[in-house]
Protein backbone atom coordinates (compact mmCIF):
# COMPACT_ATOMS: atom_id res chain seq x y z
CA UNK A 1 0.00 0.00 0.00
CA UNK A 2 0.99 3.67 -0.16
CA UNK A 3 1.58 5.50 3.12
CA UNK A 4 2.88 8.84 4.36
CA UNK A 5 6.09 8.11 6.23
CA UNK A 6 8.35 10.20 8.44
CA UNK A 7 12.05 10.36 7.64
CA UNK A 8 13.29 13.34 9.62
CA UNK A 9 12.81 17.04 10.08
CA UNK A 10 10.70 18.47 7.24
CA UNK A 11 11.08 15.16 5.41
CA UNK A 12 7.89 13.17 4.93
CA UNK A 13 7.35 10.95 1.89
CA UNK A 14 4.74 8.74 0.36
CA UNK A 15 6.27 5.26 0.28
CA UNK A 16 5.11 1.81 -0.73
CA UNK A 17 5.00 -0.48 2.31
CA UNK A 18 3.46 -3.85 3.20
CA UNK A 19 -0.29 -3.91 3.84
CA UNK A 20 -1.32 -4.37 7.47
CA UNK A 21 -2.48 -7.76 8.78
CA UNK A 22 -4.96 -8.82 11.45
CA UNK A 23 -2.69 -9.71 14.37
CA UNK A 24 -4.98 -9.92 17.38
CA UNK A 25 -8.54 -11.22 17.81
CA UNK A 26 -10.07 -7.78 18.36
CA UNK A 27 -8.32 -6.11 15.37
CA UNK A 28 -9.91 -4.70 12.26
CA UNK A 29 -8.33 -3.41 9.04
CA UNK A 30 -9.74 -0.26 7.48
CA UNK A 31 -9.45 1.06 3.98
CA UNK A 32 -8.92 4.76 4.63
CA UNK A 33 -11.32 7.15 2.95
CA UNK A 34 -10.39 10.40 4.75
CA UNK A 35 -7.53 11.34 7.05
CA UNK A 36 -6.52 14.76 8.33
CA UNK A 37 -3.20 16.37 9.15
CA UNK A 38 -3.36 17.52 12.77
CA UNK A 39 -1.60 20.58 14.17
CA UNK A 40 0.26 18.16 16.40
CA UNK A 41 1.58 16.33 13.32
CA UNK A 42 3.51 19.51 12.57
CA UNK A 43 5.58 18.92 15.69
CA UNK A 44 6.63 15.56 14.30
CA UNK A 45 7.31 17.37 11.03
CA UNK A 46 9.42 19.94 12.86
CA UNK A 47 11.36 17.15 14.55
CA UNK A 48 10.42 18.15 18.12
CA UNK A 49 9.10 14.79 19.22
CA UNK A 50 11.62 12.18 20.31
CA UNK A 51 11.35 8.41 19.75
CA UNK A 52 10.39 8.77 16.09
CA UNK A 53 11.92 6.26 13.69
CA UNK A 54 12.51 6.64 9.96
CA UNK A 55 9.65 5.00 8.08
CA UNK A 56 7.02 5.55 10.80
CA UNK A 57 3.56 6.03 9.27
CA UNK A 58 1.89 9.20 10.58
CA UNK A 59 -1.75 10.15 11.11
CA UNK A 60 -4.13 9.88 14.06
CA UNK A 61 -7.26 11.48 12.57
CA UNK A 62 -8.81 9.02 10.15
CA UNK A 63 -11.85 7.08 9.04
CA UNK A 64 -12.59 4.42 6.52
CA UNK A 65 -14.34 1.27 5.47
CA UNK A 66 -13.94 -2.01 7.36
CA UNK A 67 -12.32 -4.51 5.00
CA UNK A 68 -11.12 -7.20 7.39
CA UNK A 69 -12.00 -8.22 10.94
CA UNK A 70 -10.47 -10.38 13.65
CA UNK A 71 -12.43 -13.14 15.40
CA UNK A 72 -13.54 -10.91 18.32
CA UNK A 73 -14.20 -7.66 16.46
CA UNK A 74 -17.81 -6.50 16.61
CA UNK A 75 -17.54 -4.60 13.32
CA UNK A 76 -18.75 -5.89 9.97
CA UNK A 77 -17.03 -5.66 6.63
CA UNK A 78 -18.35 -2.73 4.62
CA UNK A 79 -19.19 -0.55 7.62
CA UNK A 80 -17.87 3.01 7.63
CA UNK A 81 -16.23 3.97 10.91
CA UNK A 82 -14.38 6.85 12.54
CA UNK A 83 -11.52 5.79 14.82
CA UNK A 84 -10.49 7.55 18.08
CA UNK A 85 -6.84 8.62 18.14
CA UNK A 86 -6.50 7.06 21.60
CA UNK A 87 -6.04 3.28 21.64
CA UNK A 88 -7.95 1.91 24.63
CA UNK A 89 -8.96 -1.60 25.65
CA UNK A 90 -12.38 -0.92 27.14
CA UNK A 91 -11.98 -3.42 29.96
CA UNK A 92 -9.40 -2.09 32.44
CA UNK A 93 -10.26 -0.04 35.54
CA UNK A 94 -9.76 3.29 33.75
CA UNK A 95 -11.78 2.34 30.68
CA UNK A 96 -14.60 1.17 32.95
CA UNK A 97 -14.62 4.73 34.34
CA UNK A 98 -14.58 6.08 30.77
CA UNK A 99 -11.09 7.48 31.30
CA UNK A 100 -10.05 6.01 27.98
CA UNK A 101 -6.90 8.04 27.43
CA UNK A 102 -5.62 6.60 30.72
CA UNK A 103 -6.14 3.01 29.52
CA UNK A 104 -3.75 0.54 31.16
CA UNK A 105 -3.51 -1.77 28.17
CA UNK A 106 -3.34 0.40 25.05
CA UNK A 107 0.46 0.51 25.00
CA UNK A 108 2.54 -2.57 24.25
CA UNK A 109 4.17 -3.70 27.51
CA UNK A 110 7.68 -2.83 26.39
CA UNK A 111 6.67 0.71 25.37
CA UNK A 112 5.18 1.47 28.78
CA UNK A 113 8.53 2.03 30.47
CA UNK A 114 9.18 5.49 29.00
CA UNK A 115 5.85 6.98 30.09
CA UNK A 116 6.05 5.20 33.43
CA UNK A 117 9.42 6.82 34.07
CA UNK A 118 8.32 10.28 32.88
CA UNK A 119 4.82 10.42 34.31
CA UNK A 120 4.67 7.76 37.00
CA UNK A 121 2.23 5.57 35.09
CA UNK A 122 1.86 4.67 31.42
CA UNK A 123 -0.96 6.21 29.35
CA UNK A 124 -3.05 4.84 26.48
CA UNK A 125 -1.55 4.23 23.06
CA UNK A 126 -1.91 6.72 20.19
CA UNK A 127 -1.89 6.14 16.45
CA UNK A 128 1.04 7.45 14.42
CA UNK A 129 2.70 9.48 17.14
CA UNK A 130 6.18 8.19 18.05
CA UNK A 131 7.23 5.08 19.87
CA UNK A 132 6.66 6.61 23.28
CA UNK A 133 2.95 6.38 22.55
CA UNK A 134 3.22 2.82 21.31
CA UNK A 135 4.76 3.01 17.87
CA UNK A 136 1.44 2.21 16.21
CA UNK A 137 1.26 2.89 12.47
CA UNK A 138 -1.03 5.83 11.70
CA UNK A 139 -3.84 6.35 9.24
CA UNK A 140 -2.29 8.60 6.59
CA UNK A 141 -2.17 5.53 4.39
CA UNK A 142 -4.38 3.40 2.21
CA UNK A 143 -4.98 0.90 5.03
CA UNK A 144 -4.57 0.78 8.79
CA UNK A 145 -4.69 -1.89 11.49
CA UNK A 146 -7.05 -0.85 14.32
CA UNK A 147 -6.60 -2.68 17.65
CA UNK A 148 -9.58 -3.06 20.03
CA UNK A 149 -11.94 -2.43 17.13
CA UNK A 150 -14.89 -3.55 19.28
CA UNK A 151 -14.34 -0.56 21.59
CA UNK A 152 -12.97 2.43 19.68
CA UNK A 153 -14.49 2.92 16.24
CA UNK A 154 -17.96 4.38 15.86
CA UNK A 155 -20.12 3.24 12.94
CA UNK A 156 -21.33 6.08 10.70
CA UNK A 157 -24.83 5.77 9.23
CA UNK A 158 -25.12 5.85 5.44
CA UNK A 159 -25.67 9.22 3.84
CA UNK A 160 -23.42 11.28 6.11
CA UNK A 161 -20.34 12.36 4.20
CA UNK A 162 -16.85 11.89 5.62
CA UNK A 163 -16.14 15.60 6.04
CA UNK A 164 -18.95 15.98 8.56
CA UNK A 165 -17.74 13.22 10.90
CA UNK A 166 -13.98 12.87 10.36
CA UNK A 167 -13.15 15.19 13.25
CA UNK A 168 -14.85 12.89 15.73
CA UNK A 169 -11.47 11.15 15.72
CA UNK A 170 -9.74 13.82 17.79
CA UNK A 171 -10.26 17.57 17.56
CA UNK A 172 -14.04 17.76 18.02
CA UNK A 173 -14.16 15.64 21.20
CA UNK A 174 -11.00 17.41 22.37
CA UNK A 175 -12.67 20.81 22.01
CA UNK A 176 -15.83 19.47 23.64
CA UNK A 177 -13.96 17.94 26.59
CA UNK A 178 -12.12 21.23 27.04
CA UNK A 179 -15.43 23.07 27.40
CA UNK A 180 -16.78 20.37 29.70
CA UNK A 181 -13.67 20.67 31.87
CA UNK A 182 -14.34 24.42 32.12
CA UNK A 183 -17.54 23.54 34.04
CA UNK A 184 -19.47 26.32 32.35
CA UNK A 185 -22.43 27.84 34.17
CA UNK A 186 -25.19 29.99 32.66
CA UNK A 187 -24.05 33.59 32.43
CA UNK A 188 -20.39 32.70 32.23
CA UNK A 189 -17.81 34.48 30.14
CA UNK A 190 -15.33 31.96 28.76
CA UNK A 191 -11.96 32.95 27.31
CA UNK A 192 -10.30 30.64 24.79
CA UNK A 193 -6.60 30.95 23.98
CA UNK A 194 -5.91 29.67 20.47
CA UNK A 195 -8.27 29.49 17.49
CA UNK A 196 -6.87 26.37 15.94
CA UNK A 197 -9.30 23.51 15.39
CA UNK A 198 -9.50 22.59 19.09
CA UNK A 199 -10.00 26.20 20.15
CA UNK A 200 -12.71 26.74 17.53
CA UNK A 201 -14.53 23.59 18.61
CA UNK A 202 -14.20 24.77 22.23
CA UNK A 203 -15.89 28.03 21.22
CA UNK A 204 -18.84 26.16 19.68
CA UNK A 205 -19.03 23.74 22.60
CA UNK A 206 -18.92 26.50 25.22
CA UNK A 207 -21.94 28.22 23.67
CA UNK A 208 -23.81 24.89 23.49
CA UNK A 209 -23.07 24.41 27.20
CA UNK A 210 -24.64 27.74 28.08
CA UNK A 211 -21.83 30.29 28.06
CA UNK A 212 -23.16 33.84 27.77
CA UNK A 213 -20.03 35.13 26.09
CA UNK A 214 -16.90 33.60 24.60
CA UNK A 215 -13.77 35.64 24.01
CA UNK A 216 -11.35 34.05 21.54
CA UNK A 217 -7.66 34.95 21.44
CA UNK A 218 -5.30 34.41 18.51
CA UNK A 219 -3.17 36.38 16.05
CA UNK A 220 -4.24 34.89 12.71
CA UNK A 221 -6.98 37.16 11.30
CA UNK A 222 -8.65 34.35 9.37
CA UNK A 223 -8.90 32.16 12.47
CA UNK A 224 -10.30 35.03 14.53
CA UNK A 225 -12.85 35.57 11.78
CA UNK A 226 -13.96 31.92 12.09
CA UNK A 227 -14.35 32.33 15.86
CA UNK A 228 -16.44 35.46 15.29
CA UNK A 229 -18.70 33.47 12.97
CA UNK A 230 -19.62 31.24 15.90
CA UNK A 231 -20.49 34.27 18.02
CA UNK A 232 -17.23 34.81 19.86
CA UNK A 233 -15.73 38.21 20.57
CA UNK A 234 -12.07 38.32 19.67
CA UNK A 235 -8.70 39.58 20.84
CA UNK A 236 -5.75 39.75 18.44
CA UNK A 237 -2.81 39.47 20.82
CA UNK A 238 -0.45 41.05 18.35
CA UNK A 239 -2.40 44.28 18.49
CA UNK A 240 -3.91 44.12 21.94
CA UNK A 241 -2.66 43.61 25.51
CA UNK A 242 -4.50 40.39 26.28
CA UNK A 243 -4.71 40.55 30.09
CA UNK A 244 -5.72 44.20 30.09
CA UNK A 245 -8.34 43.60 27.40
CA UNK A 246 -9.82 40.60 29.21
CA UNK A 247 -10.12 42.61 32.41
CA UNK A 248 -11.78 45.54 30.62
CA UNK A 249 -14.10 43.24 28.66
CA UNK A 250 -15.29 41.60 31.90
CA UNK A 251 -15.76 44.72 34.00
CA UNK A 252 -12.55 44.09 35.94
CA UNK A 253 -13.59 40.61 37.08
CA UNK A 254 -11.75 38.34 34.65
CA UNK A 255 -13.27 35.44 32.68
CA UNK A 256 -15.14 32.84 34.71
CA UNK A 257 -13.44 30.06 32.83
CA UNK A 258 -10.27 30.03 30.74
CA UNK A 259 -9.41 27.42 28.12
CA UNK A 260 -5.82 27.08 26.98
CA UNK A 261 -6.01 25.57 23.50
CA UNK A 262 -2.52 26.64 22.50
CA UNK A 263 0.20 24.70 24.30
CA UNK A 264 2.15 23.27 21.46
CA UNK A 265 -0.91 21.95 19.70
CA UNK A 266 0.89 18.70 20.23
CA UNK A 267 -0.17 15.34 21.55
CA UNK A 268 3.42 15.21 22.36
CA UNK A 269 6.20 15.17 24.79
CA UNK A 270 9.12 17.40 25.67
CA UNK A 271 8.24 19.72 22.86
CA UNK A 272 7.27 22.53 25.20
CA UNK A 273 10.69 22.31 26.78
CA UNK A 274 12.29 22.69 23.43
CA UNK A 275 9.99 25.50 22.44
CA UNK A 276 10.47 27.35 25.71
CA UNK A 277 14.21 27.11 25.24
CA UNK A 278 14.01 28.47 21.72
CA UNK A 279 11.82 31.31 22.93
CA UNK A 280 14.17 32.04 25.77
CA UNK A 281 17.28 31.96 23.67
CA UNK A 282 15.88 34.17 20.92
CA UNK A 283 13.98 36.60 23.19
CA UNK A 284 10.77 36.13 21.25
CA UNK A 285 7.48 37.29 22.69
CA UNK A 286 5.88 34.97 25.16
CA UNK A 287 2.18 35.33 24.37
CA UNK A 288 1.68 32.07 22.58
CA UNK A 289 3.56 29.50 24.55
CA UNK A 290 2.86 31.15 27.84
CA UNK A 291 -0.87 30.97 27.35
CA UNK A 292 -1.39 28.83 30.43
CA UNK A 293 0.40 31.40 32.61
CA UNK A 294 -1.72 34.17 31.16
CA UNK A 295 -4.91 32.15 31.58
CA UNK A 296 -4.20 31.66 35.28
CA UNK A 297 -3.47 35.34 35.78
CA UNK A 298 -6.58 36.54 33.92
CA UNK A 299 -9.03 33.98 35.33
CA UNK A 300 -11.43 35.38 37.90
CA UNK A 301 -11.06 34.42 41.56
CA UNK A 302 -12.49 30.95 42.19
CA UNK A 303 -12.70 30.33 38.42
CA UNK A 304 -11.88 27.33 36.30
CA UNK A 305 -8.95 26.72 33.98
CA UNK A 306 -9.22 24.01 31.35
CA UNK A 307 -6.13 22.90 29.49
CA UNK A 308 -6.68 20.79 26.37
CA UNK A 309 -3.33 22.08 25.16
CA UNK A 310 -0.70 19.41 25.43
CA UNK A 311 2.33 19.75 27.62
CA UNK A 312 4.75 16.89 27.86
CA UNK A 313 7.60 17.89 30.08
CA UNK A 314 8.19 20.78 32.46
CA UNK A 315 7.20 24.42 32.35
CA UNK A 316 9.21 27.15 33.99
CA UNK A 317 7.66 29.95 36.03
CA UNK A 318 4.30 28.29 36.52
CA UNK A 319 2.31 30.87 38.54
CA UNK A 320 1.56 28.52 41.40
CA UNK A 321 1.01 31.39 43.80
CA UNK A 322 -1.75 33.01 41.72
CA UNK A 323 -3.25 29.60 41.15
CA UNK A 324 -3.40 28.87 44.86
CA UNK A 325 -4.29 32.30 46.20
CA UNK A 326 -7.21 32.71 43.78
CA UNK A 327 -8.49 29.22 44.48
CA UNK A 328 -8.60 28.14 40.85
CA UNK A 329 -9.49 24.70 39.55
CA UNK A 330 -7.43 23.19 36.73
CA UNK A 331 -8.70 20.30 34.64
CA UNK A 332 -6.79 18.77 31.77
CA UNK A 333 -5.80 15.53 30.06
CA UNK A 334 -5.71 13.76 26.74
CA UNK A 335 -9.20 13.28 25.37
CA UNK A 336 -11.36 10.33 26.40
CA UNK A 337 -12.56 10.20 22.79
CA UNK A 338 -14.58 6.99 23.07
CA UNK A 339 -16.71 8.52 25.83
CA UNK A 340 -17.90 11.42 23.66
CA UNK A 341 -18.49 9.73 20.30
CA UNK A 342 -22.18 8.76 20.48
CA UNK A 343 -23.30 12.17 21.80
CA UNK A 344 -21.20 14.15 19.35
CA UNK A 345 -22.25 12.05 16.35
CA UNK A 346 -25.82 12.86 17.33
CA UNK A 347 -25.05 16.55 17.63
CA UNK A 348 -23.58 16.48 14.11
CA UNK A 349 -26.60 14.64 12.70
CA UNK A 350 -28.93 17.11 14.37
CA UNK A 351 -26.79 19.91 12.89
CA UNK A 352 -26.04 21.44 16.28
CA UNK A 353 -22.34 21.30 15.51
CA UNK A 354 -20.71 22.14 12.19
CA UNK A 355 -17.27 20.76 11.47
CA UNK A 356 -16.92 21.23 7.73
CA UNK A 357 -16.18 24.96 8.01
CA UNK A 358 -12.70 24.02 9.15
CA UNK A 359 -11.53 22.21 6.04
CA UNK A 360 -9.55 24.54 3.81
CA UNK A 361 -7.82 21.95 1.60
CA UNK A 362 -8.65 18.49 0.27
CA UNK A 363 -5.70 16.63 -1.25
CA UNK A 364 -4.86 13.14 -2.43
CA UNK A 365 -2.59 10.92 -0.35
CA UNK A 366 0.19 11.36 -2.90
CA UNK A 367 0.03 15.12 -2.28
CA UNK A 368 0.46 14.67 1.49
CA UNK A 369 4.04 16.03 1.62
CA UNK A 370 2.77 19.24 -0.05
CA UNK A 371 -0.05 19.30 2.49
CA UNK A 372 2.42 19.22 5.37
CA UNK A 373 4.52 21.99 3.91
CA UNK A 374 1.49 24.16 3.20
CA UNK A 375 -0.03 23.63 6.65
CA UNK A 376 3.34 24.35 8.21
CA UNK A 377 4.08 27.52 6.22
CA UNK A 378 0.65 29.16 5.95
CA UNK A 379 -1.25 28.81 9.20
CA UNK A 380 -3.53 31.72 8.50
CA UNK A 381 -5.13 30.37 5.34
CA UNK A 382 -4.60 26.66 5.89
CA UNK A 383 -6.91 25.71 8.74
CA UNK A 384 -7.22 22.00 7.99
CA UNK A 385 -5.87 19.66 5.34
CA UNK A 386 -7.82 16.47 4.66
CA UNK A 387 -6.22 13.69 2.62
CA UNK A 388 -8.39 11.47 0.47
CA UNK A 389 -6.55 8.32 -0.67
CA UNK A 390 -9.41 7.69 -3.12
CA UNK A 391 -8.52 10.84 -5.06
CA UNK A 392 -5.32 9.17 -6.26
CA UNK A 393 -7.29 6.41 -7.95
CA UNK A 394 -9.69 8.91 -9.44
CA UNK A 395 -6.83 10.64 -11.20
CA UNK A 396 -5.50 7.53 -12.91
CA UNK A 397 -6.42 8.09 -16.57
CA UNK B 1 1.11 -15.26 53.28
CA UNK B 2 1.13 -11.62 52.34
CA UNK B 3 4.00 -10.11 50.42
CA UNK B 4 7.29 -9.96 52.24
CA UNK B 5 7.40 -6.96 54.51
CA UNK B 6 10.00 -5.46 56.73
CA UNK B 7 9.79 -7.45 59.96
CA UNK B 8 11.98 -5.01 61.85
CA UNK B 9 9.08 -2.63 62.23
CA UNK B 10 10.28 0.43 60.31
CA UNK B 11 7.26 0.72 58.03
CA UNK B 12 4.63 -1.21 56.09
CA UNK B 13 6.23 -1.07 52.64
CA UNK B 14 7.26 -4.23 50.76
CA UNK B 15 10.93 -5.12 51.09
CA UNK B 16 11.34 -4.99 47.34
CA UNK B 17 11.07 -1.21 47.65
CA UNK B 18 13.76 -0.93 50.33
CA UNK B 19 16.65 1.41 49.66
CA UNK B 20 18.96 -1.11 51.28
CA UNK B 21 19.57 -3.84 48.70
CA UNK B 22 20.78 -6.30 51.31
CA UNK B 23 17.25 -6.78 52.49
CA UNK B 24 16.95 -9.31 49.68
CA UNK B 25 18.44 -11.63 52.31
CA UNK B 26 15.33 -11.25 54.42
CA UNK B 27 13.21 -12.28 51.45
CA UNK B 28 15.51 -15.21 50.85
CA UNK B 29 15.11 -16.33 54.43
CA UNK B 30 11.39 -16.74 53.88
CA UNK B 31 11.67 -18.85 50.72
CA UNK B 32 12.22 -22.60 50.70
CA UNK B 33 15.43 -23.31 48.81
CA UNK B 34 16.05 -19.69 47.89
CA UNK B 35 18.45 -19.23 44.99
CA UNK B 36 19.91 -15.97 43.78
CA UNK B 37 20.82 -12.71 45.45
CA UNK B 38 19.23 -10.09 43.22
CA UNK B 39 15.67 -9.18 44.20
CA UNK B 40 12.91 -8.11 41.85
CA UNK B 41 9.43 -7.48 43.17
CA UNK B 42 6.50 -5.97 41.32
CA UNK B 43 2.77 -5.73 41.83
CA UNK B 44 0.12 -5.16 39.18
CA UNK B 45 -3.65 -4.76 39.61
CA UNK B 46 -5.70 -6.92 37.28
CA UNK B 47 -9.40 -6.28 36.87
CA UNK B 48 -10.33 -10.00 37.12
CA UNK B 49 -11.22 -12.37 40.00
CA UNK B 50 -8.37 -13.95 42.01
CA UNK B 51 -9.33 -17.57 41.37
CA UNK B 52 -9.46 -17.06 37.60
CA UNK B 53 -5.99 -15.51 37.55
CA UNK B 54 -4.56 -18.23 39.76
CA UNK B 55 -6.00 -20.99 37.58
CA UNK B 56 -4.55 -19.54 34.37
CA UNK B 57 -1.11 -19.09 35.93
CA UNK B 58 -1.09 -22.50 37.62
CA UNK B 59 -1.47 -24.19 34.24
CA UNK B 60 2.15 -23.48 33.34
CA UNK B 61 1.54 -24.36 29.70
CA UNK B 62 -0.30 -21.01 29.46
CA UNK B 63 2.75 -18.99 30.49
CA UNK B 64 4.40 -18.66 27.05
CA UNK B 65 1.29 -16.78 25.89
CA UNK B 66 2.27 -13.75 27.96
CA UNK B 67 5.75 -14.37 29.41
CA UNK B 68 7.69 -12.92 26.51
CA UNK B 69 10.89 -14.90 26.76
CA UNK B 70 9.46 -18.21 27.84
CA UNK B 71 9.52 -20.52 24.84
CA UNK B 72 7.98 -23.52 26.54
CA UNK B 73 7.15 -24.98 29.95
CA UNK B 74 6.88 -28.74 30.08
CA UNK B 75 5.08 -30.11 33.11
CA UNK B 76 6.91 -33.02 34.74
CA UNK B 77 5.84 -35.08 37.75
CA UNK B 78 5.99 -34.05 41.43
CA UNK B 79 5.32 -30.36 40.85
CA UNK B 80 8.41 -30.11 38.62
CA UNK B 81 8.49 -28.35 35.28
CA UNK B 82 11.13 -27.84 32.62
CA UNK B 83 11.56 -24.30 31.28
CA UNK B 84 13.11 -23.18 28.01
CA UNK B 85 13.71 -19.44 27.93
CA UNK B 86 15.30 -17.00 25.51
CA UNK B 87 18.54 -15.62 26.90
CA UNK B 88 20.72 -12.74 25.77
CA UNK B 89 21.57 -12.75 22.08
CA UNK B 90 20.68 -15.95 20.28
CA UNK B 91 21.07 -18.14 23.35
CA UNK B 92 18.37 -20.11 25.08
CA UNK B 93 18.66 -21.01 28.74
CA UNK B 94 16.96 -23.93 30.50
CA UNK B 95 16.16 -25.03 33.99
CA UNK B 96 13.99 -27.39 35.92
CA UNK B 97 11.84 -25.73 38.51
CA UNK B 98 10.02 -27.28 41.45
CA UNK B 99 6.97 -25.88 43.24
CA UNK B 100 7.92 -25.52 46.88
CA UNK B 101 4.68 -24.10 48.17
CA UNK B 102 1.19 -23.77 46.80
CA UNK B 103 -1.99 -22.31 48.29
CA UNK B 104 -4.84 -22.52 45.77
CA UNK B 105 -6.09 -19.11 44.76
CA UNK B 106 -3.30 -17.35 46.64
CA UNK B 107 0.28 -18.39 46.16
CA UNK B 108 2.76 -20.41 44.12
CA UNK B 109 6.42 -20.52 45.16
CA UNK B 110 9.23 -22.21 43.26
CA UNK B 111 12.92 -22.82 43.13
CA UNK B 112 15.21 -24.21 40.45
CA UNK B 113 16.95 -27.57 40.74
CA UNK B 114 20.70 -28.09 40.53
CA UNK B 115 22.19 -27.41 37.09
CA UNK B 116 19.93 -24.47 36.16
CA UNK B 117 21.45 -22.07 33.60
CA UNK B 118 20.01 -19.17 35.59
CA UNK B 119 19.32 -20.26 39.18
CA UNK B 120 16.19 -18.50 40.42
CA UNK B 121 13.48 -18.76 43.01
CA UNK B 122 10.47 -16.76 43.97
CA UNK B 123 6.76 -16.66 44.35
CA UNK B 124 3.69 -15.27 42.70
CA UNK B 125 0.88 -14.10 44.97
CA UNK B 126 -2.72 -13.27 44.29
CA UNK B 127 -4.64 -11.01 46.69
CA UNK B 128 -8.04 -9.36 46.46
CA UNK B 129 -7.48 -5.71 45.57
CA UNK B 130 -9.11 -3.21 47.94
CA UNK B 131 -12.28 -1.52 46.77
CA UNK B 132 -13.39 -4.41 44.54
CA UNK B 133 -10.84 -3.51 41.89
CA UNK B 134 -9.92 -7.08 41.03
CA UNK B 135 -6.70 -8.74 42.11
CA UNK B 136 -3.22 -7.65 43.14
CA UNK B 137 -0.68 -9.93 41.54
CA UNK B 138 2.79 -9.74 43.05
CA UNK B 139 5.79 -11.47 41.55
CA UNK B 140 8.86 -11.71 43.78
CA UNK B 141 11.89 -13.18 42.06
CA UNK B 142 15.37 -13.87 43.38
CA UNK B 143 17.90 -14.69 40.72
CA UNK B 144 21.56 -14.82 39.88
CA UNK B 145 22.21 -12.47 36.98
CA UNK B 146 23.47 -14.43 33.97
CA UNK B 147 27.19 -15.07 34.23
CA UNK B 148 28.52 -11.82 35.65
CA UNK B 149 27.97 -8.10 35.94
CA UNK B 150 28.95 -7.86 32.29
CA UNK B 151 26.38 -10.53 31.55
CA UNK B 152 23.76 -8.47 33.30
CA UNK B 153 24.58 -5.37 31.30
CA UNK B 154 24.46 -7.35 28.07
CA UNK B 155 21.19 -8.91 29.18
CA UNK B 156 19.76 -5.48 29.95
CA UNK B 157 20.69 -4.22 26.51
CA UNK B 158 18.81 -7.10 25.01
CA UNK B 159 16.00 -6.61 27.51
CA UNK B 160 16.39 -10.11 28.82
CA UNK B 161 17.16 -8.89 32.31
CA UNK B 162 14.85 -10.54 34.81
CA UNK B 163 13.86 -7.38 36.73
CA UNK B 164 12.80 -5.54 33.56
CA UNK B 165 11.30 -8.68 32.16
CA UNK B 166 9.24 -9.35 35.29
CA UNK B 167 7.68 -5.90 35.12
CA UNK B 168 6.85 -6.21 31.44
CA UNK B 169 5.61 -9.78 31.76
CA UNK B 170 3.21 -8.79 34.54
CA UNK B 171 1.83 -6.10 32.21
CA UNK B 172 1.41 -8.71 29.49
CA UNK B 173 -0.37 -11.04 31.93
CA UNK B 174 -2.67 -8.13 32.81
CA UNK B 175 -3.35 -7.42 29.12
CA UNK B 176 -3.99 -11.08 28.39
CA UNK B 177 -6.44 -11.43 31.27
CA UNK B 178 -8.21 -8.07 30.89
CA UNK B 179 -8.39 -7.83 27.11
CA UNK B 180 -7.93 -11.40 25.87
CA UNK B 181 -4.84 -10.48 23.90
CA UNK B 182 -1.34 -9.04 24.28
CA UNK B 183 -1.02 -5.57 22.76
CA UNK B 184 1.34 -5.14 19.83
CA UNK B 185 2.10 -2.16 17.65
CA UNK B 186 3.27 -4.36 14.79
CA UNK B 187 1.54 -3.62 11.49
CA UNK B 188 2.25 -6.85 9.64
CA UNK B 189 2.50 -10.53 10.54
CA UNK B 190 6.15 -10.38 9.51
CA UNK B 191 6.91 -7.55 11.97
CA UNK B 192 5.12 -9.40 14.77
CA UNK B 193 7.11 -12.57 14.10
CA UNK B 194 10.34 -10.55 14.19
CA UNK B 195 9.33 -8.99 17.51
CA UNK B 196 8.66 -12.40 18.99
CA UNK B 197 11.80 -13.99 17.64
Amino acid sequence: MRALTWHGKHDVRVDTVDDPDILNPRDAILKITSTAICGSDLHLYDGYIPTMQAGDILGHEFMGEVVEIGRDSTLQKGQRVVVPFTIACGSCFHCSKHQYSACDNGLPADNQDIAQTLYGQPMSGLFGYSHMTGGYAGGQAEYVRVPFSDVGPIVIPDGIEDDKVLFLSDILPTGWQAAENAEIEPGDTVAVWGCGPVGLFSVQSAFLMGAERVIAIDHFPHRLELARKFGAETINFEETKTYEALMEMTGGIGPDACIDAVGLEAHGFFADNVWDQIKASTFLGTDRTHSIRQAILACRKGGRVSMPAVYGGFVDKFPLGAFMEKGLTLKTGQTHVQHYLPGLLNAIMEEKIDTTFLISHRLSLEQAPDGYKMFHDKQNEVTKVVLKPGLDLARVP
Amino acid sequence: MADVRDRTGHDDAPLSTAKDGERAQIVASELDGAKGDTLSGKTVTINRPRDELFAVWRDFSNLPKFLDNVISVEQLSDGRSHWTVRGPGERTVEWTSVVTQETPGELIAWTTEEGADVPNSGRIEFRDAPGGRGTWVTATVLYDPPASVVGKIVAKMFQREPAIQARRDLRRFKQFMETGEVATAARTRKQLDEENA
